[in-house]
């Protein structure tokens, strides 16, 4: 592991152990807010999926309806009964905070179509793109649905993978650093403190031995 | 906010979603589908749907805004029948998120 590169005196020591205690709590609260969105994120991708075959089924039988209703009218007589909707839908976004990721909440509104939504008279027009049109109004709402959820679904996975990168940056790399520049300093101090201890006995040695020499000499002048 | 909702796609699948109110576009070429996205993205469409034929044209199209907050950018089957793009893209958010892919198929 890579040291920090720093002087290694008290000053330091204290501010990397604070460093190192804020790590730690960051460590853990973001481990359980992976945890949490994890299981959010996995019940929401189950029901998506489900959701998903059941809108793609739905569409594909609309899509028949409409073949069966080309197949009857002229393709002139479609594009022109289709071309100009009763109904339109307003969407409006709102956003919901999801475990502190927001995501869209899709609502709708359909408006101008009073009574019925077709769009055309029913002289030149078959049968069957009533019903296609009756069916396609169905799927609407789960279409919506499936958009919000999949919208969701995406966020929360981008957030996902973000939270697990940082809580992987802290537990392997950052966490490990700070503790073992700690370490460094510490014995560094430890080093120091006896250096010193050593350096303070010697020097007392020398005092001692110096006041015994004096002494010597004074003794032989009295003598 | 208020927002609106398109469609885009080949003609044949789109057509029919007019009739309920979707907003309808049609784009068969690739040019035309990407420049058709970009556009909807700058004027802030809420949901665009996206037949997975007109999507399987554009490569890396759902990955350029997966993580904007709209448009949610969602692929539907085209008249064709469903290409998988749609569950494709479910299982690689998966993957994203927990590392492997673990829904079942």
């Amino acid at each position: 592991m890579a040291l920090i590169r720093v002087n290694p005196t008290r000053m330091e020591l204290a501010n990397l152990k604070k460093k190192l205690r804020t790590s730690q709590k960051g460590h853990k609260l973001l481990k359980d807010k992976r945890d949490d969105l994890m299981k959010k994120f996995l019940s929401l991708v189950r029901e998506n999926q489900e959701l998903r075959k059941t809108v793609e089924e739905k569409i594909m039988g609309v899509y028949e309806g409409f073949v069966i209703a080309g197949a009857v009218m002229s393709p002139a007589a479609l594009d022109e009964a289709l071309m100009m909707p009763k109904q339109r839908v307003e969407l409006e976004v709102g956003s919901e905070n999801l475990m502190s990721v927001i995501v869209p909440v899709f609502s709708f509104e359909t408006s101008g179509g009073e009574g019925d939504n077709y769009s055309y008279g029913f002289v030149s027009t078959s049968g069957e793109l009533d019903s296609s049109v009756a069916a396609l109004a169905d799927v609407l709402p789960y279409m919506l649905k499936l958009a919000q959820m999949e919208k969701s679904a995406q966020l929360l996975a981008e957030e996902i993978e973000k939270t697990r990168r940082t809580v992987n940056a802290l537990e392997y790399v950052r966490i490990p650093n700070l503790q073992e520049t700690i370490r460094y300093i510490r014995m560094k101090l430890e080093e120091n403190d006896r250096g010193n201890t050593t350096r303070l006995m010697k020097v007392k040695d020398m005092i001692v031995q110096q006041g015994i020499e004096e002494q010597k000499a004074r003794d032989e002048m009295a003598g | 906010m208020r927002s609106k909702i398109a469609v885009v796609g080949e003609k044949a699948s789109v057509m029919g979603f007019r009739a309920v109110g979707f907003e309808v576009i049609e784009a068969e070429e690739s040019a035309e589908i990407s420049a058709t996205v970009e556009r909807l993205v700058r004027e802030e469409y809420g949901v665009v749907f996206l037949t997975e034929q007109a999507l399987s044209k554009v490569p890396g199209l759902l990955d350029k805004y997966k993580d904007t907050r709209i448009p949610a950018i969602i692929p539907i089957p085209g008249r064709d029948g469903t290409l998988g793009i749609g569950m494709q893209n479910l299982h690689k958010s998966v993957e994203r998120a927990v590392g492997a892919d673990i829904l079942n198929h």
